[in-house]
């Protein structure tokens, strides 16, 4: 007896369990579908890397060539990504780095870092931080020169797991 | 409120010669871009601004964007001028500022 009776509380309590997360399925569901439209970050597009280049240029045409942007080519972990992007100039008077910029065409903010970078250097300048990716990429290094021209490097990064943007 | 840095760079230098200067800083670097377990937007809270004096001028700067991992770490090279201080302030965007200092001996 004493067993049946406790099978029915359990029984019991079972159905009561399933009314409750019965609800909670329905609430969670709603949350689900409001989230994502509401919450998700926009994400940069390699359009919008485009547009911020040119507004560091004016519309001066970027040259590929003289900056050297190393970035792990695969990345197990996008929060914590390693970046070293080198510069060939003499850093004379007349060629020199004035800034570095890091883009990114998948971060929710394109423009990562942005180096100021000093005469007094030396020459071929190596700047290092660690940035975060969101997502496999292409990231973009241009380096504004003294005499105004733009150069620019580039590299491809497998990111295993994305920086944390949640909704996304 | 200050926060802990860790600075690496030599003591001692011979004129005109380039030495590198690396530096690391606790900071979260909330990108507010994260939610909380509530939903609710994490508000940002990243350091926007590191600057590094020496010898009477800017010898760096790096303007920080969300992009940038927490604990923000940084290496550049500069020239070895003078005997005196070389001072790094990181500032965020509530205003806190951390300032540290470093002496080289310019021989």
């Amino acid at each position: 007896m004493d067993g049946n009776d406790s099978r029915q509380r359990r029984d019991a309590a079972m159905i009561d369990g399933a009314q409750v997360s019965r609800r909670s399925i329905v609430c969670g569901g709603l949350a689900f579908a409001l989230v994502p439209a509401l919450a998700r970050p926009a994400q940069a597009t390699p359009a919008e890397m485009a547009d911020a280049i040119r507004e560091l240029t004016g519309g001066t045409a970027v040259k590929p060539g003289r900056v050297k942007l190393v970035l792990p080519e695969l990345a197990e972990n996008g929060n914590i990504v390693s970046l070293a992007v080198t510069v060939d100039s003499p850093m004379t008077d007349a060629d020199r780095v004035k800034s570095v910029h890091i883009f990114s065409e998948m971060n929710p903010v394109t423009t990562l870092v942005r180096f100021h970078v000093s005469p007094r250097a030396g020459k071929n300048p190596t700047l290092l931080t660690n940035i975060r990716l969101a997502d496999s990429q292409r990231v973009t290094a241009i380096a504004a020169m003294g005499d105004g021209s733009f150069w620019s490097g580039e590299t491809s990064v497998v990111v295993t797991i994305a920086a944390c943007i949640d909704g996304g | 409120m200050p926060q802990p840095t860790r600075i690496v760079m030599p003591t001692s230098a011979k004129k005109g010669e380039v030495f590198q200067v690396k530096t690391i800083i606790q900071h979260e670097m909330e990108s507010g871009f994260r939610r909380d377990n509530r939903g609710l937007a994490i508000p940002r809270h990243i350091i926007t601004s590191f600057v590094v004096m020496y010898a009477g001028g800017e010898i760096f700067r790096a303007d920080m964007f969300p992009g940038v991992a927490a604990n923000p770490y940084f290496g550049f090279t500069t020239t070895a001028v003078e005997t005196g201080e070389v001072v790094f302030t990181w500032t965020d965007d509530r205003g806190d500022v951390t300032t540290e200092r470093r002496t080289i001996t310019v021989a």
